[in-house]
Order: C-alpha cells, then structure tokens, then sequence
C-alpha cells in the first residue's frame, strides 16, 4: 500500500483539545489540496470520542480515535505505541505534530520507532509542486537563520509545528466526515512510567497565544513593579500582559508569558514593545504580529527595525499619559 | 551508578550576528560553548554522584575540537568522557545523531543517561528522546528535578500546563531544563586533573558496533535542501520627540489603522 493522506496528531488536555490541533488541521487542509487527498486527524485519550465532530468542523474529512484507560493521561510509550500502529495500519503520506511540550516529546521517539525522519518547530510547510515532496521550514541557530528540510526516502514526512503560526479554519459544525474507532491495545514493556503526580501550574488560563493585543515588557521595564503600568496598559486595550527571556529569566514574570524562540510564538493584532531591545530570539516569536509599536530609549534598539511605530524614549513617562490618553478614546 | 552525561559543543548563538548587508550569518569569531542544557545534566550527573556516590562518564559526537567541551566536562568534575569523532559520522541529522549515540552508550554501558532538553544551535529536543528509543528504555523529557530511589529515578517533568512526578525503572534517559541547576565552576585542580590525569576516549567509526546505513548523511531521512536569512519586513517610522508627541503619534497612527 502506498502511504497517502495528510495526517494529524489532536492533542488533548483532560478532554479539551488545545490550539494547535486545529492549527495543524488548517495546514493540513492547505496540504491536502495540493496534493489532492485527504485530512485525517489522529486522537488518543479516554473518553473523549466526543471530541471526533469537533474535528470533522474544524476541516478534518477522517477522524480516527483510540479511547483507553492508559491513554488518559500522556505518558511516552503507550502514546508512542498507539501512532506507530496508526502509521504501520493507515501508512500517511505525512504526519503533523503540534510542537508543544508533549508533541517534541512524542515525536522524535516515534520518529526513531518507525524510522523516519522529523522536521522540528517547523514555521511553514508546502508541497513542492514537482515532486510532491514537503517543503518544512523552521528557524535554527537561535531564530538567526532559516531551512528548509527534505525528507525524501522515508514516510510519513513528519514534522512537529509551532503553536500560532498556522492558521485554523472557520470551525463548519455542517461538514460531513467519516469517525472511526481504532482497535488497538499499547502493550506493557520496560519503557513504562508510573505518573506519581500530575500538578497544574498556577496562573495556566494565561494564554498569550491567544490574546489579540499584547503589552510586552522586556529588561528596560526594570524589574517585576515596572510590570503594573504594562498591566495596565493592557487592560486598557483588553489584552493580555507579555514579556522577554531576560524578563522571564529575570523572574519579574511568568514563563508562561515568554514570547521568543524558547518562548511562544504570537500574532497578535497589536504588539507593545516596551523596554524590548529587540534580540534575533525575540523577534522570532513576534514579528508575524500584524501591527508593532515599540517603545525604547535606545534608538538603535534592534527593535525598531520591525516596528510598525517606533518611539525613542523613557517608557516610565510615555506609557502612563498613553494609558491617560487611550481611556479617552476608549 | 554510572551515569553518562551526552554533550554538545555549540556555537553561541547569542553572540551570532546577521550581516546587515548580504543578510548572511557572521560564524567568525563566535565562540564555542557547552550547550546550556547539557552542562544542567552535567551538573545533575555531579549532584548525584556528590550525594550517593557515581560514575560520571561525558559523551559527545563532534569534530576533533569538542574534545574542549570534554576537557571542560573534567575538569568539572566528569571521571572520564568519550568522543566520537570521524568523518563517517558527518553530516548525521537527529535519527543518525542519536542511532550512534546510542550505539556507543550500549557499549559503555550505564544505568542512567542524562541529556540537554536541547541544543541551541538547533533547538530540535529530539536527540534525547531519540536515544532512548535506540537503547530501548523510557525518556523522562524536561526534567527540573532529579531524584534517584533505589534502582528507580524520579523526575519532576516541565509539560506546558502542568507538572508530571514520574517513576521510571532504570536504565532510563532523562533530558534536563537548563532551569534545573545552576552549574559549577571548573577548579584549578580540575582543571589540572582534566588535562594530566583523567582519561579522554576518542573512538572512530571502527571503534563501535553499528551498521553503516544508520550513521552519518546517508543514516539521516531528513536533508536540508537550503538554508536562508530571515526575510526582515521594512520598519515602519520611529520617532524621537517628547513624551506628549509621542503618546498622539501612536494614537494617531492606531486610529488611522482603525485598531482604536
């Protein structure tokens, strides 16, 4: 059997399916129609066979489910178990993984098992119109550079693939799609885990990702009080508090805030720059935003080379007549 | 306990720079390090053995020159390190990377294998999960804490919105946050025991047991087909007037883009 179709891994959470599943369907779909065949989304947990027409509406034409106690929770082997049987049974042309902390954990050990290769935290990806082969596009050396990976001889074409950088489609609860309920067992071997503890992280409703106006403060802003303006900067225009690395390995904010390369990856329709200098792995992760305004005293900051409005000055002075001024208009 | 600790000689990439004119990497003169994450699972490799007693053994692929990183390893306190160095492992991308890797653990033998999350020069996090499944035994992927219990190893594992405790029978892998630790010094002793007293393996392609199509370019399914700048957009306008000048530009210019 040949391998074909466009396939892709539906992550879930405690039965929600996070973004960039139906980030990766969106792409899918763009494949797909280039290469004149079908969107099969992959979903592995317990119960959440509901899940199957959410798929289908967000542009999946197959959704194929594995409902079992020992996937309710991700653990590596049995997650790893159940794809390969998906690969070795349905053999994909390729396979879309979201790049989130349990895809670049599951991906790579199912890239080894099956023996293909896996393009990584891949920023675009298109079908090469002469071969049919898939272009997949990341950042290396930091965000400095980009390349394009081929993977010609091995199948699935595998690619893991940052969250906020495709695009979903307009979830369709008419569209037609075929649900199917895998048979599958994961067998138990000395690659299993015991998971002792699962604990969330405090402050996790916080999704920058999804914010269409962030307010991002960088080391200029000070240390962690400089951070209640740019707070409230943010509530002003309803969106959502960022920062950079510096920031965050500063410890005046909240990992889950970063936005960068070793960060999130964001596009929002509005981007405050404050106090950011501007480095290659920061502009990685915002220069998709639709509209920049950044603020700096430093006017060679790096920043300004990819701000839509740029203003040289003290931020602890601009940013609170801005607030003033936008309650105004507001 | 013998604990080998994988590592990478990287360059650091916060010291690349783009030429602004041809838009190309500037490599010269950028220094090379210990990758950050691997010198994390390093230093917890040196916990472990300060607390309960262990082996120590770094391992890295690389050219001759990452015999540096090595070098640095013992004299921070690894009791001896093996590189493996030979044109036939070039060119290797992650699966090649990790299929040699593993052969060599194999032969080394060990009961824990700690890795970086991540290099930095390639961001992929994929080598430490890849060796795992090589070598058979469960990876434990971004760990900020490392305990050993008996012949068990527990990990505190970072996912995106939650923290996972896990227990894993050993032989197992482990691939470490920088966040983990805050790595130690070289000493001077260390530093004269690297050089003169502890042992550094160079092994070559003969050296290990491993087939010819699962090493170097042609053991690796991916090929990068080109590589290329960053397409830079053209920066907008910046101003450097005062602070009331500046507040009626941005609003000027959000309203005229109908954000306001």
């Amino acid at each position: 059997m040949a391998y074909k179709g466009v396939f892709t891994f539906a992550e879930q959470i405690d039965g929600v399916l996070t973004n960039v599943s139906y980030e990766l369907i969106g792409k899918a779909r763009d494949l797909a129609k280039d290469l004149d065949e079908d969107v099969t989304a992959v979903l592995l947990g317990e119960k959440i066979s509901h899940l199957a027409p959410e798929l289908i509406a967000g542009g999946a034409d197959r959704v194929l489910y594995l409902d079992r106690a020992e996937l309710k929770v991700y653990r590596t082997e049995p997650y790893t178990q159940a794809m390969t049987y998906v690969i070795e049974e349905y053999k994909p042309e390729i396979l879309l993984i979201g790049a989130t902390a349990l895809g670049r954990d599951l991906g790579p050990r199912l890239a080894a098992r099956v023996h293909t290769g896996l393009t990584a935290d891949c920023t675009a990806l298109e079908i090469d119109p002469e071969n049919k082969e898939l272009r997949m596009t990341r950042p290396a050396f930091g965000g400095n550079l980009m390349a394009t990976i081929l993977c010609a001889d091995h199948r699935p074409q595998m690619a893991t693939v940052r969250p906020g950088v495709m695009v979903r489609e307009v979830a369709d609860p008419e569209r037609a799609g075929e649900i199917i309920q895998l048979d599958f067992k994961p067998e138990k071997n000395d690659c299993y885990v015991t998971v002792e503890e699962i604990a969330k992280k405090i402050g996790q409703h916080v999704d920058i990702t999804e914010a269409d106006v962030l307010v991002a403060g960088g080391r200029g802003v000070g240390g962690a009080e400089g951070f209640a303006i740019l707070q409230e900067l943010a509530d002003v225009l309803g969106g959502e508090m960022a920062a950079s690395r510096a920031v965050v390995d500063a410890g005046w904010q909240a990992k889950e805030r970063q936005v960068g390369q070793t960060g999130k990856t964001v596009r929002p329709g509005l981007y405050f720059a404050v106090g950011i200098s501007g480095a290659i792995q920061h502009l990685a992760g915002m220069e998709e935003a639709e509209y920049i305004v950044a603020i700096n005293k430093n006017p060679d900051a790096a920043i300004f080379s990819v701000a839509d409005v740029g203003i040289v000055g003290d931020l602890f002075e601009i940013v609170p007549k801005l607030i003033a001024a936008l309650k105004k208009e507001i | 306990m013998k604990i080998i600790v994988c590592i990478k000689q990287v360059p650091d990439t916060n010291e690349v720079r783009i030429n602004p004119e041809t838009g190309t990497l500037m490599r010269e003169g950028v220094p090379s390090i210990m990758n950050p994450d691997d010198k994390a699972a390093l230093e917890a490799a040196l916990r472990i053995k300060d607390a309960s007693g262990a082996r120590v053994i770094g391992l890295s692929m690389g050219p001759r020159q990452a015999e540096d990183v090595l070098r640095e390893a013992l004299a921070m306190g690894a009791d001896e390190c093996y590189l493996l160095t030979d044109r036939a492992f070039g060119g290797a991308d992650t699966w090649a990377t990790s299929s040699t890797l593993a052969a060599a653990i194999k032969q080394i033998g060990c009961d824990l294998v700690l890795t970086g999350r991540q290099a930095i020069d390639g961001d992929t996090a994929q080598v430490g999960p890849g060796i795992a499944e090589h070598l058979g035994m469960p990876n434990l992927s971004y760990a900020e804490d490392i305990r050993i219990d008996g012949s068990d190893v527990i990990v505190r594992q970072q996912y995106d919105d939650s923290i996972y405790t896990v227990r894993a029978a050993m032989p197992a892998l482990v691939t470490v946050l920088s966040e983990l630790n805050e790595p130690r010094y070289m000493t001077p002793g260390g530093i004269f025991d690297a050089y003169r007293e502890k042992e550094l393996t160079v092994w070559g392609r003969d050296d290990i047991e491993i087939e010819d199509e699962n090493i170097g370019l042609k053991g690796s399914p991916t090929r990068v087909a080109k590589s290329f700048p960053k397409s830079v957009k053209a920066p907008g306008m910046t101003i450097n007037e005062g602070a009331d000048e500046s507040v009626q530009f941005i609003v000027d210019k959000l309203k005229e883009k109908y954000i306001l």
